[in-house]
């Protein structure tokens, strides 16, 4: 009943332990692709997952500035480990949500890179069918329940899944990525205060990239951390975490699934983190201050978490070839799409209702 | 056959698809406590707390928690007390809930329903009296349900919460002391099928919700006078049974759409338009609207009523529609 698909069917059962489906994760990943994993492959598992965001976004932007791009797009350049370390927490029945910024969570949960690239290039066979774009993209089967464009917006919806969850006893939990400028919208300080006083399964993630759009946050905001000085407004605790250091990321976000899961209310996560790029492409990001950019990417969060790996006693040419490998994988990704055709244009007239029409008179 | 006041059909019919679907539960402001205007009466005690949630005076928490909770397996029904609260959380139900199937291709499924208290004639002022239901018209992806009866607040409200698109049920806060017949059993009404309330040759008055009492009030007064009215009560905006108008404008030669929204640009714009473009050479007098007045709607009685709808107004279009056939005669 909430979806379409058989995999949403099977959701709407209900009940924990139901079989999932197990669409194809493609380069994203679960809490259970890792569970078996050594801890030597997991790091690596963990840094395929950013470098395939990585040349993905690498690649958006290109065909961006070569105006393939339909629309406008928001890159998570340099937001990978956020994406990837809330991702390792979650369960395949597990759901997220996120904001126009949002190919990163899309593709780590699994959402074909394929018919994303599709959707943004206005192809035929996009994951929204040329009706979203890189600002709407989602994949219901492998829970990605969309990136929403409109600032706030969804967290009242994630705090409806949550409830969902709750109502149906799924065992499900749900993650909501939104940014640090979302956190002076009304919708924020709502679905906080609803999500802690019915203790609905969320784990609420500000992706604080220091920028509302042009503008630095610090000027908009009175406190520290936008998100989590807030969280005790709401009863909840203010947990920080660096957003460049993805087993820090994965570390807190797997004890917030778990609270969350048991039962014991949503819990906020602020994860410091920069955009390598601007707002979107078309933003030179001219009002940084100088150095600033530079000063981040030392701290790129590929390279932390490699540079950690290593240390452990990863294989250095395990994680040399992995950049490439992606690169040249996303390449094809791109010259598949580029070579599709375009949507046929009776579809801009299906998909308003449920039995499929836009018809709205007799 | 029970006779139920609107306000109890509202909560009658809750309870019906409550009782079938273990799925349909309820989110708003004051619920438990039977809802400002008693239209959740007795469900909380009935159902409990995990399905009757009341929640903060947070209208974009509850219209997206419906919407979340309806991508995630749920039918909720949400209440938003006064349609003028719609204003407040109006992102959620045009930008998301209105667009979700279209954005994902189809993917994305919200049965999901928003009850609200919608219209004037009671007093409450320019913030909780306006009919808002000309609003939703405007956006694509969102169905509009108007009972104006008890038995179609419970067959209307039925059809919503089984319908796996979004609905918007604007029940209308004068109308909540009306007594009339609703049927027992799984009693349905079909979304976009209007209803012919009264037959007539000689004008066909199109109403919904709070002017189709009015419409009929005007019928009965023009019959007096030897005019013969059909009453066509639309029910629903989206889908707009533009059929059942078109066919009724075709038997009578003239039309008088009755709208409590603001005429500037009603619902009844849309009527007129369709009329206009589609059925012009059945039209034997030009098609005439009464509609709310283009101002924030006063509280004084008298103040009020200057600027409502009301039978005497529908008569005096009627009588200006038929007198423009002995004015202008067609040759």
């Amino acid at each position: 009943m909430s979806t379409d698909t058989s995999a949403g069917r099977a959701a709407a059962s209900g009940a924990a332990g139901d079989a999932h489906p197990t669409p194809d994760r493609n380069e994203g990943l679960t809490s259970a692709d890792l569970r078996d994993l050594s801890p030597a492959d997991q790091d690596l598992r963990l840094y395929r997952a950013m470098a395939f965001v990585r040349a993905f976004e690498e690649r958006v932007e290109t065909l961006y500035k070569q105006g393939q791009v339909r629309g406008p797009a928001h890159l998570a350049l340099g937001h990978e480990a956020v994406a990837v370390g809330v991702g390792a927490a979650l369960g395949p029945q597990d759901r997220s949500i996120g904001t126009y910024r949002g190919h990163h969570h899309a593709l780590v949960r699994g959402t074909p890179p394929d018919g994303m690239m599709l959707e943004l290039l206005g192809r035929a066979g996009g994951v929204c069918g040329g009706k979203g774009g890189s600002m709407h993209v989602l994949s219901v089967e492998h829970g990605y329940l969309g990136s929403h464009a409109i600032i706030g917006a969804h967290l009242p919806v994630a705090a409806g899944l949550g409830w969902a969850s709750q109502v149906l006893g799924d065992g499900r939990v749900t993650a909501c990525f939104f940014g640090d400028g979302a956190t002076n919208i009304g919708a924020f300080h709502e679905a906080l205060n609803l999500a802690a006083v019915w203790h609905l399964p969320v784990v609420f993630v500000c992706e604080n990239n220091g920028y509302m759009e042009y503008t630095p946050i610090e000027t908009v905001v009175p406190v520290t951390y936008p998100a989590a000085d807030r969280a005790a407004a709401y009863g909840l605790p203010a947990i920080t975490v660096d957003g460049n250091d993805v087993s820090a990321v994965r570390e807190v976000a797997v004890a917030a699934v778990a609270t969350a899961r048991r039962g014991e209310g949503p819990v906020l996560v602020e994860a410091r983190t920069y955009r390598h790029s601007g707002h979107s492409v078309a933003d030179p990001a001219a009002y940084r201050p100088v150095g600033e950019v530079e000063a981040w990417k030392e701290r790129d969060p590929l390279a932390v978490h490699r540079d950690a790996a290593l240390a452990r006693g990863g294989d250095p040419a395990a994680y040399e070839a992995v950049l490439p490998q992606v690169r040249e994988q996303v390449a094809a990704i791109a010259r598949r799409a580029q070579e599709a055709p375009v949507p046929d244009a009776a579809d801009a007239w299906t998909d308003v209702w449920s039995d499929g029409s836009s018809t709205w008179r007799s | 056959m029970a006779e139920l006041t609107y306000r109890e059909a509202v909560a009658a019919g809750l309870a019906r698809e409550m009782d079938q679907d273990p799925t349909v539960v309820l989110i708003g402001e004051d619920l438990r406590a039977g809802g400002v205007f008693k239209t959740t009466k007795g469900l909380f005690e009935r159902f409990g707390p995990v399905r009757v949630r009341d929640t903060p005076i947070s209208e974009q928490a509850i219209v997206g928690a419906a919407m979340g909770a309806a991508m995630g397996g749920l039918r909720p029904v949400a209440e938003i007390m006064f349609s003028d609260f719609y204003a407040t959380c109006w992102d959620g139900v045009v930008n998301e809930i209105a667009k979700a199937r279209y954005m994902s291709a189809g993917r994305l499924t919200l049965p999901l329903v928003i009850r609200s208290a919608n219209g004037g004639g009671i007093g409450f002022g320019a913030q909780h009296s306006q009919a808002t239901e000309n609003w939703a018209m405007c956006v694509p992806g969102l169905k509009i349900a108007c009972p104006s009866t008890p038995g179609d607040a419970v067959g209307l409200l039925a059809a919503a919460v089984r319908s796996d698109d979004p609905v918007l049920v604007f029940e209308h806060k004068a109308l909540y002391g009306v007594r009339g017949e609703v049927p027992d059993g799984d009693h349905v009404v079909p979304l976009g099928r209007a209803a012919v309330r009264r037959s007539g040759a000689d004008v066909t008055l199109v109403g919904l919700a709070s002017t189709v009492p009015m419409c009929l009030a005007a019928a009965a007064d023009l019959a007096a006078a030897g005019v013969e009215a059909e009453v066509i009560d639309l029910r629903c905006l989206v889908p707009l049974d533009a059929a059942t108008v078109l066919a009724s404008v075709g038997r009578t030669g003239r039309l008088v759409v009755v709208e409590e929204n603001p005429g500037q640009l009603g619902w009844g714009a849309a009527v007129a338009a369709l009329v206009a473009e589609e059925a012009f050479g059945d039209l034997r007098a030009p098609v005439l609207r009464v509609s709310g007045g283009n101002v924030p709607l006063p509280v004084a009685k008298e103040l009020e009523a200057e600027v409502s709808p009301s039978a005497a107004k529908v008569v005096a279009a009627v009588h200006r529609a038929l007198d423009h056939r002995r004015v202008a005669p067609v040759p």
